[in-house]
Parts: structure tokens; C-alpha cells; sequence
């Protein structure tokens, strides 16, 4: 096309009918446009075939591909299509969502402390009688506690997992010639014995996490605060009710401190102590395949990142009790402890249509939580009492289902999830500057600051 | 398409068109002005360069190289693959990467035009139409760039879900589109209006750089404010709209929180999919790196396309572009 | 509208690119070709006026979906139409005038105070008032930003600092680059690696950082403390010890925004009038005095908008403190601490709004300057 400046046809004359023909008909056409949009999910009384329910969840890549295949045959056979969405900044978009109203049919919260303040709102719905029969019959009270606001179910239990895992090299401890410690004091001496043996640090830690860094700090802190002072000093502390700056929190800190804040102990095959606060989560597995790291602190998850990095001989690790990483209950102060501290997702409903309530239900089922752990691969497993340990693949994960089905295990959410989100970020910071160097006492003040008056 | 472009910032009208024409022809066959000048820019190009040029290497090593060496021993001890690539082009957690790229496109295309158009038409009334009040609503329009979106994502939300509701009278009740699972319709209104307060401040720039005489002189052959901004506005601002419309379509490109917000999980752009890449507890470096040189293909191209528009002292159909 | 987007739903997405572009399209055009003929004289004309001035409003809340119980809505929207047309009609530069002003200003204006000015009054209010939004506080809000309760303070005076140091090097770089390179061969080329940085998500920014500023013992696997290490040095923890890594984000901001300042720089040197530099040429001076005396003030309006934008950009930095260090070790500012109050239930809506407020009145200088500057260019 060639533009001119100056010259070039101009408009003719507009007949004036013409344009007041188009006024007319454009004023009548777009009247006649009227909204449109079906809803979603069918009604309470039809039937649910056809419908689509919308998961939106913090579970994305191969996490978000296994629970799609949890569902998928029983969404098929009923006819319905659940629609799942994942975000990794999922915490942040759910609240946005919230105060917009603009909502999914289904929530997958994976804090407690989040899930009780989304219930605040008056958003979620309360479950229906069948799949509060059912989150009764399937969770312990434990887990029943997470999901219990005034007296009334809001959410069920889906996936689980256990904190506080020691990973180490079998092959290694066997040339050292040590032992898995039973107490927190043999695991103690475990890592002076080991220090001695290789002139190296033997723990490695990593807090980076984006702007959720210092998270694997309140995790392993919480562990300490479970194991050292009991199930009701930890619940009265996830309420508030037992300070930041209780001598209990700053006896839990200093138990950390040993090894943590030592340099001699830490930060294998990354630096000097503050390079845990610079180093990625997952990337604590890189020098434990390698053997340069002999111990390190966190959950089942970790799991998953064995799959990308090599050994000293170049291979990728076998995750097996002979194999070449493996990983114990990080012990209590007594032999044979049965706390544990854990994670895991909730399911809420924000709408209470026919179907999804029907896919409520099935979440809560002991059905879809065997058909989570059938997946291939599957990193999950759910707390729930209907789970056949049995149909477990993964070793590492079948000793932790053991751990959550064994009825004299107490089972606490990680502290900072379970608190509110101000605290929780000041807890994570807290950890965070606790590493850069700030004193004990001042990081409790600190993190206690944060919580709402009232 | 061939544009006449001209003067876009300087604020006296250029000379005739035969000399500035051959001036251009002269000065591209210059080289760089001085020594200093290629010393200066080679010494930026290369510090601007290093990280990106890391980012390449690392997405061609094996996973677990990148995370126990520096990517730059791996040319003292090169073994490169290409398989983080071809992980990334095969993941697939709700949609594959071909339709999040496909995405991408259909979410970025109108909603750089949209934001553009409607700016021009807005900086055009500023800079050649005179009403009361003028500078203040400029200036107004100018400081809404302060506003961070996230600050209007939860009144955005609300209103395209729940509608607008004035003194209890419902004005407008809602684009009903939270039942669809997959419409872009709130990622383009979202973007668009995002973008307006700097393309005005941009464009209006540029606009009003047009010398006086030659819109007079449109008046005087008789053309109103339409054809000004048809036959004079348009062609002559083309290289602001050009440079505007690279960095519209990049910010689109790259965004993931408007996208995250607004788009139904099917409608997904490829910002969204590398995210996601790493799974919920990973950090796979290795695929987030080939995953970003994957989803920075379109945006040279974008560039690539449209520097051709600023061009130097190209007068009323001199060249064919 | 609800209708025509939903049946665009249904089409292939790449399609929708194309139906969505025409419709746009038409409706801009006929915006456009309204503008032209609505000044002229003759009854015609003035009749169709009328019916513009009264039919667009009706038509677009009928558009947006408007229910018929709302009757009169529609009734004040064709009252409000009519004193529009009247006022057009005795306005002094002609009838249409008015019109046209609207036509022009009004698809942008009002898209404007839904999404952003609406939002920002908002803000404003609940700077005052209570986190739940329940009741006024007064100066509460602010009180507990410069406490030692939150990262307020800190986060303002990182903000102060973000603004003064990163426009003036994006700008300047920038500007030096547009220039070096502009009668080169190759330019095209060379502009790349400067824009590459601007066409990087930050997805993949966040992994080059990553390997940039990490830090380990050995072997490193951080550019900048191999750099450090070849140098005899021992390694740094950039990002952990304040100011360092504030010095150190805000160079990432650097890198992200010469790009842009580059590319419209460059379009605006483009347009400096060649004869302007050939006798500047002719006339004896070197390069660096043709760069000062003719080149910069050729484009100093451009110059002025790059800095403003860049600075704005700054005050509103988010996303790279997101990435790296989540605001910790004080290297928060004003923008990601307002988002962090926000994004979480339950919002804490007055902090959130309190820090936003103090964005806005940081960018006031911008605006007065931005003020003069217009006033100036009037007067010329």
C-alpha cells in the first residue's frame, strides 16, 4: 500500500441516508446480542453427566501429570471432565481469586494456615454428609483437625508427605563404619564421627527458594520443636498461643544450631555456612550422589531430584536401602519416636453443584487415594486409612505410608504452613537472616512481631 | 508495504526530500563513526552478551554437569546434547508446548494492536485537537503508569466475573466467561488496558514531534481530523509505533501473572509452561534453560521484522519495503 | 459482547486472531470515518450526529450486556447523550468538535478508569483504613511502614535508590549504544545483543542469575565469583549482604532496560536531520561534539521519556525481587513488599495500600517535571 501525504482521493459526499441506515442497524443489531454462558458442573438435582469441574492447585509438571492420572478413568466413567489447572504461585493467584470472586470449583490448598483463612472468607463450602462420613472415616483426627473450622468439615485430606528424612549413602556409613543413629544425640556424634573420618563437612543444607527461600529452615525447626517438646507445645505454638521467644522455640533453635550453624559441619560440597541460604533445595542432591555430602535434612519429595544427578562413577543413583542413597527418620530424643511433621494438599469446594461434590467425594475416597499411588511413578501418597501399602512401588515411600498408617504416630502439619501467611513469611525470613548470622534471640523477636494482634 | 517517515523527534520540519534521501544513502555506507565509538559498543555488546550467551551453553550440557561446574569449562571439556530440548519440546502436563506457543501468539498478537490503536487515537487528540484541561489529563493518563498491575488485578477480576454495580444498579453484569474453559478475552481487555498509560505517554511523544506546517497544510487541502490521522499520523509515526509495538509484544510475550490470572488453564501461553517445567518441587535447570531459548525464538523474529521501519528520511513512497 | 466472545471461544485459537483483529478493526475504522465527517455542516449531518452522540452510548450498554430491569440506565445513557450532542452543538470550535474530541479520547479514557484509575482510588481510601477494610485508622498504616515491625523503611530508602541509580545508566548506555552503532554495518545485528536481555523471560533471567551471582566454594559454578577466584579473590555472597546485593539487583535492572532505552533512542536518532550532522561535519567539530551539540539536543524529548519510563519502572520493581532473593537481607523494595501484603488471605489491605501510596508519591517529581515539560513544548 502507498500513502501519500497531500493529495490522494479524499471521502466523497456521505449520503446521509446511508449513515443513518448504518446508526440504525448497528443500535439493532447489538441489541439483539444478549449474554449468553452456561453454567458449569450441572445442578444439584440432574445428573452430573457432561459436566466439567475445575481443580486448580499448586501441582504442576510431573506432579500436575500424575494426579490427572489419578482420576481420569473414574472422571471418564462418570461422565465427568475435571479440568485441571496448575500454578506454581498458586498461594498468591488463590487469594487474588478469593477477594475477586472469582473462583474454581474445586481448591487444592497446600497449607492448613491458608485453607482456615480461605474458610474466614465464607467462600468454601461445607462438605456435604457423604464426604464428611467419608474424611471421617479415612483420616485420623490429626488430619480431621486440618480441615475442622466451628465444628464443621470444609475440606478433605488428598496427598501427603513426610518431612524430616536424613538422606545418606548406605555404601558410605558402611566404609566408615557407622550406624543409622536411633536418638538425636547419636545422630549428633554420627556427624563428628563422620567429620573426623573425611576432614569434611558432612551435612549440606539448602533454604533458596525464590521468594519462598528459608522454608527447609522452618520445616527441620519445626521437626525439632515436635520432637523436643511434644504434640501440644507445637499445636499451642501453631496457634500463637505459645510465643516465637518461648524458651522451648529457642532450645529448638540452638539443636539446630549444632549442626547447622557450624562451620565445621556445614555446608558440603557448597561452602561456608551462609551458602546454604544461597543454595537451591533441590540442589542439596548433586553433592550427595557425588559423596560429598554425607548427610542432609528434608522431606520425601527430594526423591525426584536423585533422577538428574550422577554419582562419583557417573551413574544416575539407585534410591534403595543397598543402593546408593537412602534415607532415615531424622531420630527423636528417645529411641522409637513417633512424631512426625508432614505436608500434603487439601481439597476445597467453592461451589456445590452436583459434580462437584461427586468429585469431592471421590478425593476423600480410599479409591482415589490407591489409584494415586498406582500411577507410575508416582511421587505422591495420601494419608488416607483406605491405602493398601502394598500396592506401593517406591520403597522410600512405602516406608513413609508405614509411618502414617502406624495409629501410634503424631502427625503435625510443618508449623510455618500451618500459621498464618504473615507469620509464615516471617518465619521463612527469620530463618533466612538466622543462617546470615543474626542472633537466636533477636530472629524469635523478629518472627514474632509478625502475628496479627489480636 | 511502503511508509513515508520523516523527522519523529526533531521539532523543525526536515528539508527537501531528494537531499535527505541521498544524505541516508551516503551515511549507511559509513562505518562506525570512530574508533572509540566500535571499541565503546563491542565492550557493550560483550558484557550485555556474557549472561544470555550462558544461559545457551547451559541448555546444551547434561543435567548433571550444570549444576557440579561453570558453564564456561564446557569448552575446555565439551560435551553438549541436545536432549534437554527435546525434554522440553515433549513435556506435557495439561496442554503440550505446541499449544502454548500457539497460545502465546493469540494471546500477544491482539493485544499488541489493541493497546496501540486505541493509544494513537488518544495521543493524536493531545497533541492536535485543543480542549480545556489538556496538560491535566495528560498528565493524569501519564501518571496511571505508576500504578502497579497487581494492584488492579482483584478489581479486574471481580468486574469481569461479577460485573459493574453502581449505586446499586447493575451497569454491566459480567462476561459470564467463568464457565468457558478457554477464552482470551480477559487476557486482551486485561493487557490492553495495562499497556495504555505508557503507549499514550510513547506515542504522544512522537506525535507531537510532527511539524505543525505539515498538518496545517492537510487542513488546508481539506482534510478533517480523520484523514490527518489516517494519511499524516499514522505513516509519519511509524517508527515510534514500530519500536512501541516490539517492546508491547515482548512484555505480552513474557508475561506470566496476567496470563496466570486470567486465562483459563487451557489457554496457557508458553511463559506458563515453563514455569511449570520444574514441577512442584523441582529445580531443572536444564529445562527451564533450553525452555526460555525455545520461547525467545518469536520475539527476534518480532524485532527482526519490524526494525525495518525505522528507517532514515524516507519521503512519500521513495522506497518499497 | 458475553455472546461474541463465547462464540470466538469456540473457534480454533488461531483463528480467533484474525476475527478478533477484523472486528476490532471495523469498529476502529467506522470510530475513525465518523471523526471525518462529523464536522460538517448541513442538516444530514447534524441528524446523524444526534444519533451518534445517543446511539453509541445505548449501543455499548447494550454491548456489555446490560439487563432490561436496568432500564433506566439506558435512559440516563441517551440524557447524557443528548447534553453531549447540545454541548457539541454550541461548542465554539463548531458543532462536531466536541464529538470528535470524545471519539478520540474516549476507547482509551474510559478502559483507563476501570482497569487503573478505579483501582488506584481504591488504594488510596484504604490507605486509611483498617487491614479488613472495616473502619478508618488515620496514619496507622503508615505508622507501622516505618516501624521496626515491618521492612517499610527499608524498602522506601532501597526504592530512593533504585530510581536515582538505574534510569541514569539504562538511559545512558542506552543512548551511547544507539549511537555507536548507528551508521555501522551490521546494525541490526549488533542492536540484538543489547535487546536480547528485554526478550528473556524472566523465567529464564532467574537461572542466569542463578549461575551468575552463585556462590560456593568450589568448584564455582557462579560466573562472577570464577571471575573473582581468577583474580586471586575468594568468593562473595553477592546476594546476602546489604548493600552489595542491592547494587547487584539493580544491575540486573540495568541490563534489562538498556534495551529498550536502545531501540527508541535509535528511532528517534533516525530522525535527526542528516544536513543538521553533515554541516556540523563540515564545520570541523569531532563526533563527541556532533553527539553533544547536535544529536542529544535533536532528541532530548525522547531522552526525557525513556528516563521517566525507566524510572517509573523502577519505583514499580517486582518481578526481579521475586526471582532472586524474595526481599530478604533488606533487599526488598516499595513494589514487591505492596504485592507480598496483598497476595495472601487475609489481605492485609491497608499495609498493601500504605506502601502503594508511597510509590505514588515518589513519582510525583516525575509528574511535576513531566508538567513543566509540556508546558514548555506548548509554548514553543
Amino acid at each position: 500500500m502507498r500513502v501519500h501525504v497531500n493529495g490522494g482521493r479524499s471521502f466523497g459526499p456521505v449520503r446521509q441516508a446511508a449513515v443513518l441506515a448504518v446508526a440504525a442497524a448497528s443500535v439493532i443489531g447489538l441489541s439483539a446480542c444478549s449474554s449468553g454462558g452456561g453454567s458449569s458442573g450441572g445442578n444439584a438435582s440432574g445428573s452430573v453427566k457432561g459436566a466439567t469441574v475445575t481443580i486448580y492447585g499448586p501441582d504442576t509438571g510431573t506432579e500436575a501429570t500424575e494426579l490427572e492420572a489419578s482420576w481420569s478413568a473414574w472422571a471418564k466413567q462418570q461422565g465427568i471432565t475435571i479440568q485441571y489447572t496448575g500454578d506454581k504461585n498458586f498461594t498468591a493467584n488463590i487469594a487474588t481469586k478469593i477477594q475477586a470472586n472469582s473462583l474454581p470449583d474445586i481448591g487444592m490448598f497446600p497449607q492448613p494456615g491458608l485453607l482456615s483463612a480461605a474458610v474466614q472468607t465464607g467462600k468454601v463450602k461445607e462438605l456435604d454428609s457423604a464426604t464428611a462420613t467419608s474424611v471421617k472415616n479415612n483420616f485420623s483426627t490429626d488430619w480431621q483437625g486440618y480441615v475442622t473450622s466451628g465444628g464443621k468439615l470444609y475440606a478433605t485430606p488428598m496427598d501427603a508427605s513426610v518431612k524430616g528424612y536424613i538422606w545418606y549413602s548406605p555404601a558410605d556409613f558402611k566404609k566408615w563404619g557407622v550406624s543409622v543413629p536411633t536418638t538425636y544425640d547419636q545422630l549428633l556424634q554420627l556427624t563428628s564421627t563422620i567429620r573426623q573420618k573425611t576432614g569434611q563437612p558432612p551435612w549440606c543444607a539448602g533454604f533458596n527458594s525464590g521468594d519462598a527461600s528459608g522454608w527447609p529452615g522452618a520445616d527441620q525447626l519445626a521437626e525439632l520443636v515436635l520432637a523436643d517438646s511434644g504434640p501440644s507445645v507445637y499445636d499451642a505454638w501453631v496457634k500463637g498461643t505459645t510465643k516465637f521467644t518461648d524458651p522451648a522455640i529457642g532450645s529448638a533453635f540452638d539443636t539446630l544450631g549444632k549442626t547447622l550453624l557450624n562451620p565445621q559441619y556445614v555446608n558440603a560440597g557448597f561452602g561456608d555456612v551462609k551458602s546454604i541460604n544461597s543454595t537451591a533445595f533441590g540442589d542439596v542432591a548433586t553433592p550427595l550422589a557425588s559423596g560429598k555430602c554425607a548427610l542432609t535434612n528434608q522431606a520425601t519429595f527430594l526423591e525426584a531430584s536423585f533422577a538428574t544427578v550422577k554419582t562419583a562413577a557417573g551413574n544416575t543413583p539407585k534410591v534403595a536401602p543397598d543402593g546408593d542413597i537412602w534415607a532415615f527418620p531424622q531420630p527423636g530424643p528417645t529411641a522409637g519416636k513417633n512424631a512426625v511433621v508432614g505436608g500434603g494438599d487439601f481439597a476445597a469446594a467453592f461451589d456445590a453443584n452436583a459434580a462437584t461434590q461427586k468429585v469431592m467425594q471421590y478425593l476423600s475416597s480410599a479409591e482415589w487415594a490407591n489409584s494415586l499411588i498406582a500411577v507410575p511413578n508416582a511421587s505422591f501418597i495420601s494419608a488416607n486409612k483406605g491405602l493398601d501399602a502394598t500396592k506401593e512401588q517406591d520403597a522410600l515411600l512405602a516406608s513413609a505410608i508405614k509411618i502414617l498408617q502406624d495409629p501410634a504416630t503424631v502427625f503435625r502439619f510443618g508449623a510455618d504452613d500451618a500459621m498464618p501467611n504473615v507469620v509464615e513469611t516471617a518465619f521463612w525470613t527469620g530463618m533466612v537472616d538466622w543462617i546470615n548470622g543474626k542472633s537466636t534471640s533477636a530472629v524469635q523477636a523478629q518472627i514474632q512481631a509478625a502475628w496479627p494482634a489480636g | 508495504m511502503s511508509t513515508s517517515t520523516r523527522a519523529i523527534a526533531g521539532t523543525r520540519p526536515g528539508p527537501s526530500a531528494d537531499s535527505t534521501n541521498r544524505g541516508a544513502l551516503r551515511r549507511t555506507k559509513l562505518r562506525l563513526s570512530s574508533p572509540w565509538a566500535t571499541v565503546g559498543a563491542i565492550v557493550i555488546a560483550v558484557i550485555w552478551t556474557i549472561p544470555s550467551f550462558g544461559l545457551l551453553v547451559t541448555s546444551f550440557r547434561p543435567p548433571a554437569d550444570i549444576t557440579t561446574s561453570g558453564w564456561w569449562t564446557a569448552f575446555v571439556n565439551p560435551q553438549f546434547t541436545l536432549a534437554n530440548y527435546v525434554n522440553t519440546l515433549n513435556f506435557n502436563d495439561t496442554i503440550t508446548v505446541g499449544q502454548s506457543f500457539v497460545n502465546s501468539l493469540v494471546i500477544t498478537i491482539p493485544a499488541t494492536v489493541f493497546p496501540i490503536t486505541l493509544a494513537l487515537l488518544a495521543a493524536y487528540a493531545f497533541a492536535w485537537i485543543d480542549f480545556k484541561g489538556k496538560d491535566w489529563l495528560f498528565i493524569a493518563v501519564f501518571a496511571m503508569q505508576v500504578v502497579p498491575l497487581q494492584m488492579a488485578l482483584v478489581p479486574l477480576l471481580s468486574m469481569y466475573s461479577n460485573g459493574l454495580t453502581i449505586f446499586g444498579t447493575q451497569i454491566f453484569p459480567g462476561l459470564n466467561l467463568n464457565s468457558l474453559t478457554s477464552t482470551y478475552a480477559e487476557v486482551w481487555i486485561s493487557h490492553t488496558i495495562f499497556a495504555l498509560p505508557l503507549a499514550v505517554f510513547i506515542l504522544h511523544n512522537s506525535v507531537s514531534a510532527i511539524p505543525r506546517d505539515v498538518i496545517e497544510a492537510a487542513k488546508v487541502d481539506g482534510a478533517g481530523h480523520g484523514q490527518t490521522f489516517f494519511r499524516i499520523v499514522l505513516p509519519l509515526s511509524m517508527p515510534a509505533i514500530a519500536s512501541f509495538a516490539i517492546f508491547q509484544f515482548l512484555w505480552v510475550w513474557n508475561d506470566l501473572l496476567v496470563a496466570t490470572v486470567f486465562a483459563p488453564g487451557a489457554n496457557a501461553p508458553i511463559t506458563k509452561l515453563l514455569t511449570d517445567l520444574s514441577g512442584t518441587y523441582g529445580q531443572q535447570w536444564y529445562l527451564l534453560s533450553a525452555g526460555t531459548f525455545l520461547a525467545i525464538i518469536v520475539p527476534l523474529i518480532v524485532f527482526f521484522a519490524l526494525q525495518r521501519f525505522f528507517v532514515r528520511g524516507l519521503l512519500a513512497g521513495a522506497t518499497k519495503g | 459482547m458475553s455472546a461474541f466472545f463465547s462464540w470466538l471461544a469456540g473457534l480454533p485459537p488461531l483463528a480467533q486472531i484474525p476475527v478478533v483483529i477484523v472486528a476490532f478493526g471495523i469498529v476502529m475504522v467506522l470510530v475513525v470515518f465518523f471523526i471525518e465527517v462529523a464536522p460538517r455542516s448541513g442538516r444530514g449531518y447534524s441528524i446523524m450526529r444526534l444519533c451518534v452522540a445517543i446511539g453509541v452510548p445505548l449501543a455499548v450498554l447494550l454491548i456489555l450486556g446490560i439487563e432490561a430491569g436496568a432500564f433506566w440506565v439506558l435512559i440516563i445513557a441517551a440524557i447524557l447523550g443528548g447534553g453531549l450532542f447540545w454541548l457539541d452543538y454550541r461548542a465554539r470550535g463548531g458543532s462536531g468538535y466536541v464529538i470528535q474530541l470524545f471519539a478520540f479520547l474516549s476507547p482509551a479514557l474510559l478502559l483507563l478508569l476501570i482497569g487503573l484509575v478505579y483501582p488506584a482510588v481504591q488504594t488510596f481510601v484504604n490507605a486509611f483504613r483498617s487491614n479488613d477494610g472495616t473502619h478508618f485508622v488515620g496514619l496507622d498504616n503508615f505508622v507501622w511502614v516505618f516501624s521496626g515491625g515491618s521492612t517499610g523503611l527499608i524498602a522506601f530508602i532501597n526504592t530512593i535508590v533504585w530510581v536515582i541509580i538505574a534510569p541514569v545508566f539504562a538511559t545512558g548506555i542506552g543512548l551511547l549504544y544507539a549511537v555507536f552503532v548507528d551508521r555501522s554495518r551490521g546494525e541490526k545485528v549488533l542492536k540484538v545483543f543489547i535487546f536480547m536481555p528485554v526478550a528473556i523471560s524472566l523465567v529464564g533471567a532467574s537461572i542466569i542469575f542463578k549461575f551468575f551471582f552463585d556462590y560456593t566454594q568450589d568448584p564455582q559454578i557462579g560466573l562472577l565469583n570464577q571471575v573473582v577466584e581468577w583474580f586471586g579473590g575468594t568468593p562473595v555472597a553477592w546476594l546476602q549482604n546489604y548493600p552489595l546485593n542491592m547494587v547487584m539487583l539493580i544491575i540486573i535492572l540495568i541490563w534489562t532496560q538498556t534495551g529498550f532505552a536502545m531501540v527508541l533512542l535509535s528511532s528517534a536518532i533516525k530522525g535527526v536531520p542528516t544536513e543538521q550532522v553533515e554541516a556540523a561535519e563540515l564545520d570541523g567539530t569531532n563526533a563527541w561534539q556532533r553527539f553533544w551539540n547536535v544529536t542529544v539536543p535533536g532528541i532530548r524529548p525522547t531522552i526525557i521519556v525513556v528516563w521517566i519510563t525507566i524510572s517509573i519502572v523502577s519505583l514499580k520493581v517486582y518481578d526481579i525481587i521475586a526471582a532472586t532473593t524474595g526481599g530478604q537481607n533488606d533487599s526488598t523494595v516499595l513494589g514487591y513488599e505492596m504485592v507480598k501484603q496483598f497476595e495472601i488471605l487475609p489481605p492485609q489491605a491497608g499495609h498493601s495500600a500504605a506502601l502503594a501510596l508511597l510509590i505514588f508519591i515518589l513519582v510525583t517529581p516525575f509528574i511535576w517535571y513531566n508538567a513543566r515539560n509540556l508546558k514548555r513544548q506548548r509554548e514553543e
